[in-house]
């Protein structure tokens, strides 16, 4: 199995968003950088994926230098090799997806995991826009994944229940939390991830479709109103959900 | 200027987010002079379809068949950029619910299109569709263009309201778009449905627990306050990861955004990772005995006291209220 795993570099979910000096970005002064959850959980499932059916895992990034710190944690968890995509431009979704679909051709992927969404943009659209890219199938939001002979069978979160979908590969699986439990870096893996050299490639670009024209902070909230310091105050809670904000 | 609405159904009934998609496109299509065309897709839907002239759609397309009963990423992609083509539109509004999510990607590379995806606001400038995005879990706020000529928007649920719906029935046609076995590529066999619970995504309250109520045995007093509001159960990480709680529920960054008419935070400190889901919420309650629990910094009601005490009491008197 010719195993590709997708991961973004991302800010970590402490950070405060400040906007930077164009009005369009966040300013990075300050702002560590993280694997994005879901994408640990692809990391995971490909790992699984090859404990069950052999072959290789790569691990593969777009974005600039500081992308190498994500590679090597997804090493260090078990990866066998990682990829690069060197190119520190301010990218959309589209654009993205356009470089890491050619990557997945070149390679031949035999699947392909992604995370359920990038957590600074919120995106959710890399996976299936690669899917649809390569002409691929695509289940998004999995919780729960079989391969069984070139066949898949995946349970999607939906509003109120699960979607079972079957495929077959190759596809790209988009990773939810509760798909597994990430497995912590070994000692031995950490040492095993730096001396693994990170290959660097340099996309072709891509011009985005989506233009970011401004960023700001969401208004801030007016200081709330403290009702009461014990069930006494229930009363006066409930008559002003009622009557003030009228949500009742 | 035609401006295409997509209409979630599932089992023969319009989600709440088919209506609030339909009311945008009237919306911006009053502004660019525009007309709102609406499409349904599924199966035994022709009798549903003609209330989205309610919400002022002239034209509803709907395009049947059988093997549509369940959703299909491939299929559903290739009938709404087809519909795209032949009706020649050119703004494609869509929910940012699973589905919405899951297809509109895919309908934006047949069609050469952006996407903006997960819009909390829609404006028109100079003819211009401008739509506003939460970026960073909500922390930022991005104005954003599309660029292609064919453009596509997706919407938070619960966020745009639908319109008051009118008695006007709309032109229905049907359409028939050619469905190879191929087009099934991807396609759903069951749907488990998580025991009749509302979901957190969908619902307009929701009343979450967090590490504050101590066991998974005190869920019994959440569940019975979400019970007489009609509401859902949220939770936090914290109370997900001790396995308290299905992970469903779970509230946050890493978990759900969700953007209710009323949130009620019990025993939740207020994580920057637990804001970052549910802070656009229209009113948040916090209830957590920690009068400095960083809740109460975007509570619009706070009550600085014990979860055991209080939130029975809450559930007396919202009974009291709404006579159940
Ligand atoms: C990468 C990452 C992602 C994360 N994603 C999420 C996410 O998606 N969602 C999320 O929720 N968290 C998330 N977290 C976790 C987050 O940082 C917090 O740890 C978590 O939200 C805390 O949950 P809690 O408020 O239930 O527990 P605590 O922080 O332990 O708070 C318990 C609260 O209950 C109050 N309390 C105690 N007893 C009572 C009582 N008798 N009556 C009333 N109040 C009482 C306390 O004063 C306290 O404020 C994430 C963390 C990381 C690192
Ligand atoms: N720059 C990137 N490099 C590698 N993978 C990415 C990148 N951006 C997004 N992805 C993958 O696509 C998924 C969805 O991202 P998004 O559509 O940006 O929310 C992520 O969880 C990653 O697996």
């Amino acid at each position: 199995m010719k195993i590709l795993v997708f991961v973004n570099h991302v800010p970590d979910t402490e950070t405060k968003v400040k906007v930077g000096a164009d009005a369009k970005s966040i300013d990075p002064t300050g702002v560590n950088y993280m694997l994005s959850p879901y994408d640990e959980f692809g990391v995971e499932e490909g790992l699984k994926t090859k404990q069950q059916l052999g072959g290789e895992v790569v691990v593969v990034s777009l974005g600039g230098e500081t992308n190498k710190e994500t590679l090597r944690k997804a090493l260090a968890m078990g990866c066998d090799k990682a990829v690069l995509l060197k190119d520190s431009s301010v990218r959309d979704s589209y654009s993205v997806a356009r470089s890491l679909a050619d990557y997945a051709k070149e390679y031949g992927a035999d699947i392909i995991f992604c995370g359920k969404q990038s957590i600074d943009y919120d995106d959710a659209q890399v996976g299936a826009l690669v899917a649809e890219m390569l002409g691929i199938p695509s289940v998004s939001v999995v919780v729960k994944l079989e391969i069984k002979e070139g066949s898949i069978t995946a349970e999607r979160e939906i509003e109120g229940g699960h979607e079972v979908v079957v495929s077959k590969l190759p596809a790209v699986i988009c990773a939810q939390k509760g798909l597994n439990e990430p497995r912590y870096p070994s000692l031995k893996g950490i040492m095993d991830a730096k001396r693994k050299l990170i290959e660097e490639k340099i996309p072709a670009a891509v011009e985005s479709r989506v233009e970011v024209i401004a960023m700001s902070n969401p208004p801030a909230k007016a200081q709330g109103k403290i009702v009461g310091t014990d069930a006494s105050a229930a009363a006066e809670l409930v008559r002003l959900l009622h009557e003030e904000a009228k949500v009742l | 200027m035609k401006i295409l609405a997509f209409a979630e159904q599932r089992n023969g009934q319009f989600k709440k987010t088919a209506f609030e998609v339909v009311t945008a496109a009237k919306t911006i299509a009053g502004q660019l002079n525009g007309e709102v065309i609406a499409v349904v897709v599924g199966n035994n839907i022709a009798s549903i379809a003609g209330q989205l002239g309610g919400y002022g759609v002239a034209k509803v397309l709907i395009v049947e068949d059988t093997r549509l009963e369940l959703y299909s990423t491939t299929a559903f992609a290739k009938i709404i950029a087809d519909v795209v083509k032949e009706e020649g539109v050119e703004i494609i509004l869509l929910p940012a619910s699973e589905m919405g999510k899951d297809v509109a990607p895919r309908v934006s590379v047949k069609l050469d299109a952006g996407l903006a995806a997960g819009c909390t606001a829609l404006k028109v400038e100079n003819g211009i569709v401008k739509a506003t995005r939460p970026v960073y879990a909500g922390k930022g706020l991005v104005d954003v263009i599309v660029k292609t000529p064919v453009k596509l928007f997706t919407l938070r649920p619960n966020v745009f309201t639908a319109s008051a719906p009118g008695n006007i029935e709309a032109v229905v046609e049907r359409r028939q778009v050619n469905l190879e076995e191929t087009d099934f590529a991807v396609s759903v066999k069951e749907i488990k449905a998580s025991s009749g619970k509302k979901d957190v995504a969908e619902a307009d309250i929701i009343v979450s627990g967090g590490r504050g109520l101590k066991g998974p045995e005190h869920f019994g007093m959440i569940e019975e306050l979400a019970g007489s509001l009609g509401a859902a159960v949220g939770a936090s990480r914290a109370v997900v990861d001790a396995g308290w709680r299905p992970h469903d529920e779970q509230v946050g960054q890493t978990g759900k955004t969700v953007s209710p008419s009323l949130y009620i935070a019990v025993g939740i400190s207020g994580a920057v990772q637990h804001l970052a889901g549910m802070s656009s919420s229209k009113y948040i309650v916090a209830v957590n005995k920690d009068k400095d629990a960083p809740i109460f910094t975007i509570a619009d009601y706070g009550i600085v006291g014990d979860a055991f005490e209080v939130v029975p009491a809450i559930t007396a008197e919202v009974k009291k209220i709404l006579g159940k």
